[in-house]
């Protein structure tokens, strides 16, 4: 295992604690103690693991703690190992890098939320119901799991009293989310109430039809895994030019823009390599991207100017970007 | 200064130096290096609130939200005794999580990238206003001229707000920053106008004020989308208007100032126009044209042996934390060899300047504009201080240039 060495972005792991049937809580803090760069409730951290392996995960713990990270991983059985490393491997005492925190899942202000959180979605729920507490508003969870003991938090959460309703499927079933959208008190003033929902693709896919006979912006989802885009738009090269340099660079299928421009000796910063964290965010002067990432939101996808070329493509025979 | 034990638990350095004194306000550096010389923690017993001026003091409590709260004031007012005399704002005078979504929201309007579009048109709109100045004569008073001219001529037009009625830009941000200070002589000087200021900016704010493609618009557009409220809006705006003017312009005031007293920064930034970005950030560390704000403590804390009780206002010094012999070397030289990251003439953490980028870029692009023309700045006379209880400034620079 690659030996980590000193830096600013180094963090050992000062607590690994089990929150759950398959889901460990770590507490991440500085070496010497010191402040951590400060965060807002939906942010999610890079986790660069000692194997090199970068993943993200949403820090559940309280910005007003300046001094440590609390993220929580769940054994994902067909994940491509880092939560299995996480789980199996990595020991309280141990070193491990970070990047962010950055926030795609930003908790806007609103007079009420509803939030529904699928598994290991709960996470960054935690600071938001806090933030949605000191800011005054009026508030609800919907959390929904397969079963109690895989469903990390409820005994905190209990704490919140009949705001919070927790449905595990193997105790009642199937739970109808529209209907407990409906049924709440801020349900006379759905206009005015933003929805929140973090969770897996079939979760996030049901709530984004609901979210389709709402007001735009007043639903905001985060994902964990990559939305399936299917086939790039076009099989065929396209060319990227880079505004302010006069270059053009030749993208062929299958290799990422990234890449092409990384190999063309463009500086360009990546993490996730997925369309999931934003690191790679590009602004697009010309041309139509063919957005494959899973973080604009349909109004960002029709405007068209932000890319991310990690996963992103084009349309178009020629997109322009300033780098 | 003194050191006296009761009513805290361990000897306290204390002074009854009045740093909102007129004395002080017109040459703060020698207040300001006794400050430091004093202790990390000082007594200002006429107010009885602390005071800090060593840098790395000074930045730690600047990053340090959860222990110095925002929310009850950044003035000498503590808004849970007495009413603030405007709505507070939803960026300095708020935390976390009411500072999150307002903050979020500027930083991507005033963010560097955004900003590209504007850069080759401010360019051009120096360019102009140089042409227009030195076309009328090789003397002039830079605060008229450039310092105060080129902000009111390009920041207004980026907001979005209406041509009529700008000079109340000037006097409103003036009298905010002096209320940030206690009641003196200069707040009773703006006092009796402030009404009509505030009132005129307040109606800037709203919707129908502002026009399409600028700043204001761009917040009212993220009104709509949900990332603030529509109650938010107007506010976020008279942020701009608030914060974005009399600032750049001390700030102006002091690249402009520190290059006719440095003949030789002037010719290495004519050799290396690159260097204007770093003029810019070396005037505003050696300037500090936003030279204090208050905090207050949200619990006891303990500092260079000193308790400080909850709920205790300190006034934190950002331009003498930028002249700390403990962190800078030579503080008073204006070197542009020198790399002045770190300074918090912005401030520093989740409050640092979130508009710094739209003054580096107006700062660089008269700079840029003056360094193609000009060969030579020097002063003509001695250049009379504009007094503030926050910021520092020039009220007069009578300035002469040589043409290249």
């Amino acid at each position: 295992m690659a030996l980590i060495e000193t830096g600013d972005d180094v963090l050992v792991v000062a607590a690994k604690t089990k929150v759950a049937d398959d889901v460990v809580s770590l507490v991440l803090q500085r070496r010497d103690g010191g402040r951590l760069p400060d965060w807002t409730p939906g942010a999610h951290l890079d986790l660069v693991l000692p194997d090199g392996t970068t993943r993200q995960y949403s820090l559940h713990g309280d910005p007003r703690e300046a001094a440590a990270y609390r993220i929580a991983v769940l054994r994902e059985a067909e994940g491509s190992g880092g939560s299995r490393y996480v789980h199996d491997e990595l020991r309280e005492g141990d070193l491990v890098r970070f990047g962010g925190p950055r926030n795609n899942f930003r908790l806007t202000p609103a007079p009420a939320f509803a939030f529904v959180a699928g598994g290991i979605g709960i996470t960054p729920m935690l600071p938001m119901l806090r933030a949605a507490s000191l800011l005054g508003s009026d508030w609800r969870l919907l959390y929904l799991g397969r079963s109690r003991s895989r469903m990390a938090f409820v005994d905190e959460l209990a704490g919140y009293g009949d705001r919070v309703t927790v449905r595990a499927s193997d105790e009642v079933g199937p739970t109808d989310i529209r209907s407990w959208l409906e049924s709440g008190p801020d349900a006379a003033a759905p206009a005015e109430t933003k929805f929140y929902a973090c969770g897996p693709t079939r979760l996030i896919e049901a709530i984004s039809e609901l979210a389709a006979e709402r007001r735009p912006g007043w639903t905001r989802v985060e994902r964990f895994a990559a939305a399936d885009r299917g086939e790039p738009a076009r099989t065929t090269a396209f060319d990227v030019d880079v505004i302010g340099t006069g270059r053009s660079i030749r993208v062929v299928p299958g290799v990422p823009v990234a890449d092409a421009l990384r190999s063309a000796g463009f500086d360009l910063l990546t993490s996730c390599s997925r369309g999931v964290c934003g690191t790679c965010e590009t602004r697009v002067v010309a041309g139509v991207p063919d957005h494959r990432d899973s973080i604009l939101d349909d109004a960002e996808r029709v405007d068209g100017t932000c890319f991310f070329p990690c996963v992103s493509r084009a349309k178009s025979d020629r997109l322009v970007i300033s780098l | 200064m003194t050191t006296r034990t009761p009513p805290f638990a361990t000897a306290i350095p204390t002074t009854d130096e009045d740093p909102f004194s007129q004395e002080v306000l017109a040459d703060p550096l020698p207040f300001q290096h006794r400050l430091r010389e004093a202790g990390e923690v000082v007594l200002l017993e006429r107010y009885g609130v602390f005071a800090m001026g060593r840098y790395e003091t000074v930045r730690a409590a600047l990053l340090d939200w959860q222990g110095f709260e925002s929310s009850v004031g950044v003035g000498i007012t503590d808004f849970r005794s007495e009413a603030p005399w405007r709505p507070p704002s939803l960026l300095l005078e708020a935390d976390p999580p009411h500072h999150d979504a307002p903050r979020s929201v500027l930083e991507k309007i005033l963010g560097p990238r955004e900003l590209r579009e504007l850069a080759p048109r401010w360019q051009a709109d120096a360019e102009g206003l140089v042409d227009e100045v030195l076309g009328q004569g090789l003397e002039f008073d830079a605060v008229e001229a450039f310092a105060e001219a080129f902000p009111l001529r390009v920041f207004p037009d980026a907001v979005g707000i209406p041509a009529e009625g700008r000079e109340h830009l000037l006097p409103y941000g003036d009298h905010l920053f002096n209320s940030f200070g206690p009641e003196n002589f200069l707040v009773q000087h703006g006092a009796p106008h402030i009404g009509e200021h505030s009132a005129w900016v307040n109606a800037q704010c709203l919707r129908d004020r502002l026009s399409p493609g600028g700043f204001g618009s761009g917040i009212w557009a993220a009104a709509d989308r949900g990332d603030l409220t529509a109650a938010q809006a107007p506010l976020v705006v008279r942020s701009l208007l608030s914060a974005g003017v009399d600032t750049t312009v001390h700030a102006i005031g002091a690249v402009l100032h520190a290059f006719a007293t440095h003949p030789e920064a002037w010719a290495q930034l004519r050799s290396q126009p690159g260097l204007a970005r770093v003029a810019f950030d070396e005037a505003i560390r050696l300037e500090a044209p936003v030279q204090t704000f208050f905090r207050t403590t949200t619990r006891d804390i303990e500092l260079g042996g000193v308790r400080i009780p909850a709920r205790s206002k300190i006034l934190m010094f950002l331009g003498s934390a930028n002249s700390d012999p403990r962190r800078w070397t030579d503080p008073e030289r204006f070197d542009l060899s020198r790399d002045p990251s770190g300074h918090v003439g912005f401030g520093m953490g989740i409050h640092q300047c979130v508009g710094q980028h739209v003054a580096r870029l107006e700062a660089t692009s008269l700079i840029t504009a003056l360094a193609r023309r000009v060969a030579s700045v020097q002063l003509i006379g001695t250049p009379e201080r504009h007094l503030n209880n926050t910021l520092r400034a020039w009220k007069r620079m009578p300035m002469r240039v040589e043409l290249a």
